[in-house]
């Protein structure tokens, strides 16, 4: 354990201290900042920032101990998370993390004695088309196999600067295959905006919903009403008529790129080579609701892209698309931020990401109010995906009419699925809505496809059955994640890969999702050692029912989703698992003893069960 | 005209501003909580006053009631859910009511009895949690921690302190308090401090004051927790 | 009284009778044949058990004791009903355990031990290894001194356990323990053929 003396932390807080606003929202920033330079958060460390902050120290480590990223305790120098995503574990993430270990003498999930090295798994980084994919230091390495893994050990152990280490590892490509209106077509920065200028921003609005866009990030709520919603909520508080008003600074645009649905990557392309395109969707947005502020709220996993997407931001401000009097318009300043998560897949949640924002644990909010009435720090608020702003920006462009004649009624245009799996090319397909599972198999040369998930863990599980149903909101609605699994996969293991995912990420706050999640876990390893029964699997449909009726947000609402559509598709992979008793002890009675036998040395029949 | 709700068929008028959980209690219907204390801003992370709103499932302390709503509590298969929520409390702490101070005095217990909890039904995790007997005259024993987040509103909102906060996430969520430390008696916190006064379960003791009231002079040995939060049980 | 709705119809028939009286079942009709056991647990359960006073007599018209603490038979024969007292802390529990679970139609766990390990749990969040080294090795006055390993000893579970994560089990009678009331409300419902059922004041887990 590295020992920090005041002076030490005070030296190394004062330049990242400098880097930032003297406001509690940018305290889990300096945080990330901390953990880099010192591989945890010191406790002296806590202490100063609470005083700078002048926040209570409890908050501090509250917020320390939420996201995954941050850690109380050294974690090694170099610090590898292997994405422990279903698809990763499919490209043999177990075992090529087991090699790793061994070669480097740590055991997973433990810092080596010498403090240099740490190896432990981390929930989809979002790299499934790429896999088995890791992050070392918060850098993406993909295409993992055993030859860059000798070369990674090798590098540790010569401990060469994770910026010294050779690009090829960290490459991480689009694998665009198939593009329509959004990845296909090309975009003229400022296009979008002075179409809006020109247009007036009620008309913008007008265009936004006739274009009947829906939100990209799962639910599918109609843009155009919930940025109306926000509208009304300044109209009501200040009595004046909001889009031709610019200039008021207390509303704010967000655009959601957290992005932590497993199996979920298109965000991270369009961050990467549509970057322009999304920040003027969200200038388009700020000049309908008024907003002059907005923030990109980037997942801890996508660190990587965020020199590049700083300096898309000052390109803009340079050709006047950002910052004061955007296009000449005195009466239009919009400026954007970019906030990075720590590893919570909550803080996708809307209301947790507006916590997180403001530089807290990532808890979702009571609702209502609603962030579009109160949200980043109390004020009117629109949260939307990185895709439904890339969207927003050719709307405005092109208007709502060429948008509605896409796709189908109830889901106009196109959307973006991040496909990985069984199948010849992963990468990102663009459809417009309605396009079949059968046709979207054909296209990325699915193997023997069995089973999809649609929409990640969270969405919906559907058998070979069903491979004529449609991506539509009306059918299959998704936010993007399209997995494909062949015959010979095993869906429990699937499923039981989800749930673990559910209660690593579980926020903790509600009773329902704390515990239910943990317990549904039990049960599902109780099943994978081979000890599972008849009335397990009850039990897990009781608690399914639970989660879905109680819990408090999203994400406990769909924690059962995985085991409670592969009990209702692939039973079987179930029943083949459980014993014929119709009791099984919850815990293994023998292991139970072991301690005792090392500690008498006993191996007779009796120390035995 | 006063605005109204239904709460299982019951007529129950309510004031702009107040929660489904307000209206109830001020017209004397119980609906199980413990999350919940109308001295404070209302939190939700229990859930177990969900009530089911025109076929929703909403937690009741937090929703505000809206003219109209018809309202379903006190029916098997909610109060099923509750009994389960509760049992699931139990198991995911280490709650030995026999060696516990609060014993008889618990509103987790008392919610279990009302709910007629026989086992806690689930496996138990039996979770390693500090216990902190470092401040001279409070006790705090995480192994009855709910996260309820009473303390951390009383200390925050009434005594001004933040002396409670929660850390951690999801079932390793713990409760820490404001001090280096990490130890209760480095915290600011005085024995006279509302924080002190709040928690429903025996997590935050009064050192020197167990079971001084004799078993069946304690608050639930004979009045329910319904009885009590709803001002009834003398009829 | 159980938390399996699903279940059928008690396995016990008797005659119905009015609350809180035992009625001799109707001409020849077989006795009940109850065992009863204390695991890890302070007899405390039993000693309650005792203590419905003289509704005993009419009991014991009712009802034959098997393997009881009371009777020293060591092995349980078939039974309607088995009563266990106290959690599982060590192997041989569980052989009695899974005996009871064997040979009796209704298992009934009594006490907080037996339904959450009770205080016996309370040794649950010390290091079984930490605390026998402690005890046995590091003690004063204990120099090269061994765990003991004679193998008539029970081994030790690294936690205590509630019987229910065990074996099945049909009914719980929480207390610490249940008052002699309790007992007998439950075991006059029971053996009448009810769901049993404990009023409000009898229903407590201290
Ligand atoms: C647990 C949880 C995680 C979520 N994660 C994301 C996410 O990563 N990205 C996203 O855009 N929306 C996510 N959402 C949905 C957001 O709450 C919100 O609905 C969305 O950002 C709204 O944008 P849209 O209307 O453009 O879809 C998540 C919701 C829940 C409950
Ligand atoms: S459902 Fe889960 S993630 Fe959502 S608030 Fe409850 S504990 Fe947190
Ligand atoms: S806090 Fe309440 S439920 Fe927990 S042990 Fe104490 S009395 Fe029992
Ligand atoms: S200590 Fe008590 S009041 Fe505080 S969160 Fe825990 S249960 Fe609630
Ligand atoms: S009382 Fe409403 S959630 Fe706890």
């Amino acid at each position: 354990m590295q020992q920090f003396e005041f002076s030490d932390i005070s030296r190394m807080l004062t330049p990242i201290f400098a880097r930032h606003d003297v406001d509690a929202s940018r305290l889990l920033q300096v945080l990330l900042e901390v953990q880099d330079a010192c591989h945890f958060i010191p406790s002296e460390a806590i202490d100063q920032i609470a005083a700078h902050f002048d926040v209570p120290r409890v908050n501090v480590e509250g917020v320390a101990g939420f996201y995954s990223f941050l850690s109380t305790r050294p974690v090694g120098e170099y610090r590898i998370l292997f994405s422990d995503n279903i698809t990763d574990q499919m490209l043999g993430k177990d075992e090529l993390m087991l090699y790793l270990c061994n070669k480097l003498w740590v055991e997973p999930g433990k810092v080596s004695e010498d403090g240099l090295v740490s190896v432990a798994s981390t929930s989809c980084t979002g790299l499934c088309d790429q896999g088995p994919a890791a992050l070392v230091n918060g850098w993406p390495l993909t295409n993992l196999d055993r030859n860059r893994l000798d070369l990674i050990a090798e590098l540790i152990r010569s401990r060469k600067p994770v910026a010294d280490w050779p690009p090829m590892l960290f490459e991480v490509a689009d694998n665009i295959r198939r593009s329509d209106v959004l990845l296909g077509q090309p975009f003229e920065p400022g296009a979008a905006m002075r179409a809006t200028l020109a247009r007036g921003a009620k008309e913008t609005l007008a265009e936004v919903d006739k274009s009947n866009l829906r939100g990209r990030g799962g639910a599918g709520f109609k843009t155009a009403s919930k940025w109306s919603f926000c509208h009304a909520a300044i109209v009501e508080e200040e009595g004046s008529m909001i889009c031709d008003v610019g200039g008021h600074p207390e509303r704010y645009i967000v655009c959601n790129a957290d992005e932590g649905e497993p199996g979920t990557f298109k965000d991270r392309v369009l961050l990467n080579s549509y970057a322009d395109l999304v920040f003027e969707g969200m200038t388009v947005g700020a000049r309908v609701v008024g907003a002059s502020k907005g923030f990109l709220y980037l997942r801890g996993e996508y660190r990587y892209l965020l020199k590049q997407l700083e300096s898309v931001l000052q390109k803009r401000r340079e050709a006047g698309l950002l910052g004061d009097a955007i296009l000449g318009r005195a009466d239009f300043s919009f400026d954007i931020e970019i906030h990075l998560g720590a590893g919570a897949y909550i803080c996708g949640e809307e209301s947790a990401l507006i916590e997180s924002l403001e530089g807290r644990r990532g808890r979702p909010r009571n609702r209502p109010p609603f962030p579009v009435t109160h949200g980043y720090k109390g004020r009117p608020t629109v949260v939307d995906n990185v895709e439904t702003f890339a969207c927003v920006a050719k709307i405005a462009e092109r208007g709502g009419a060429w948008f509605a004649a896409m796709g189908t009624a109830q889901s106009t245009g196109t959307k973006l699925l991040s496909i990985s799996g069984d199948c010849a090319t992963p990468g990102i397909y663009e459809y417009p809505f309605g396009v079949t599972v059968r046709q979207i198999l054909a296209d990325c040369g699915a193997r023997e496809p069995y089973a999809v998930q649609v929409s990640g863990p969270s969405g919906t599980l559907i058998s070979w059955k069903e491979f004529d149903r449609r991506i539509a909101f009306e059918d299959l609605p998704t936010a993007g994640a399209f997995m494909v699994f062949q015959r010979k996969r095993d869906m429990f293991q699937t499923a039981r890969n989800f749930v673990h995912f559910f209660a690593h990420e579980s926020c903790g706050f509600c009773t329902p999702c704390r515990v239910g999640t943990e317990l549904q876990k039990k049960i599902m390893d109780k099943i994978a050692s081979g000890h599972g029964t008849a009335s397990d699997l009850e039990e897990m449909k009781s608690l399914g029912h639970i989660l879905k009726t109680m819990s408090h947000c999203g994400l406990g609402s769909s924690a059962a989703n995985p085991v409670l559509d592969t009990l209702e598709k692939f039973p079987d992979v179930y029943v083949r698992k459980l014993k014929a008793l119709a009791f099984e002890p919850a815990f293994d009675l023998d292991g139970a003893l072991e301690t005792a036998r090392k500690m008498t040395g006993r191996d007779d029949d009796w120390a035995h069960l | 005209m006063s605005k109204t709700i239904t709460i299982d068929g019951l007529t129950v008028p309510f004031r702009e501003g107040q929660t489904i959980m307000d209206a109830a209690l001020s017209a004397g219907v119980y609906i199980p909580h413990l999350c919940h204390n109308p001295e404070f801003k209302p939190h939700g992370s229990c859930k177990l006053c969900t009530v089911n709103v025109n076929g929703r499932n909403v937690a009741s302390c937090t929703l505000p009631a809206v003219e109209g709503q018809q309202v379903l509590s006190d029916i098997a298969e909610l109060n099923a859910e509750r009994l389960a929520l509760t049992q699931m409390l139990f198991v995911e702490g280490n709650h030995l009511c026999p060696a516990c101070e609060k014993s008889g005095n618990c509103q987790l217990q008392a919610v279990a009895y009302y709910l007629g909890m026989m086992s806690p039904h689930y496996n138990h995790f039996y979770p390693q949690r500090e216990a902190d007997a470092s401040h001279p005259d409070v006790m705090l024993d995480r192994n009855r921690c709910i996260y309820c987040e009473l303390c951390v509103r009383a200390s925050r909102e009434v005594d001004g302190k933040n002396v409670f906060g929660l850390s951690g996430r999801g079932i390793k969520t713990i409760l820490a308090v404001n001090s280096a430390s990490g130890l209760l008696g480095d915290t600011d916190l005085a024995v006279t401090d509302k924080a002190v006064q709040v928690c429903p379960t025996g997590a935050i003791l009064v050192k020197r004051r167990g079971f001084t009231v004799p078993i069946g002079q304690r608050v639930f040995d004979h009045l329910t927790i319904k009885d009590l939060q709803t001002g009834g049980g003398h009829e | 009284m159980s938390e399996q709705s699903d279940r059928g119809p008690l396995p016990i028939p008797l005659p119905p009778v009015g609350e809180g009286e035992v009625v001799s079942p109707a001409g020849d009709a077989k006795k009940i044949r109850i065992a009863t056991c204390s695991l890890a647990g302070c007899f405390g359960c039993h000693m309650s058990l005792l203590d419905i006073d003289e509704r005993l007599f009419g009991l014991i018209k009712l009802v034959e004791f098997d393997r009881t603490p009371l009777t020293d038979i060591k092995h349980c024969g078939p039974c309607d009903v088995g009563i266990v007292e106290g959690g599982v802390c060590n192997a041989e529990n569980v052989h009695v355990l899974k005996e009871f679970r064997n040979t009796c139609k209704v298992l009934v766990a009594i006490g907080a031990c037996a339904i959450n390990g009770g205080v016996p749990a309370m040794r649950n969040n010390i290091d079984l290894w930490e605390c026998f080294q402690e005890v046995y090795q590091y003690e004063g006055g204990l120099d090269g001194g061994q765990v003991p390993n004679d193998p008539e000893l029970p081994l030790p579970f690294d936690k205590v356990h509630p019987i229910y994560e065990v074996v099945r089990v049909d009914y719980f009678l929480p207390g610490c323990p249940p008052s002699g009331d309790a007992i007998w409300k439950f075991l006059t419902d029971l053996l009448n053929g009810r769901e049993p059922k404990l009023d409000y004041e009898m229903l407590h887990f201290d």
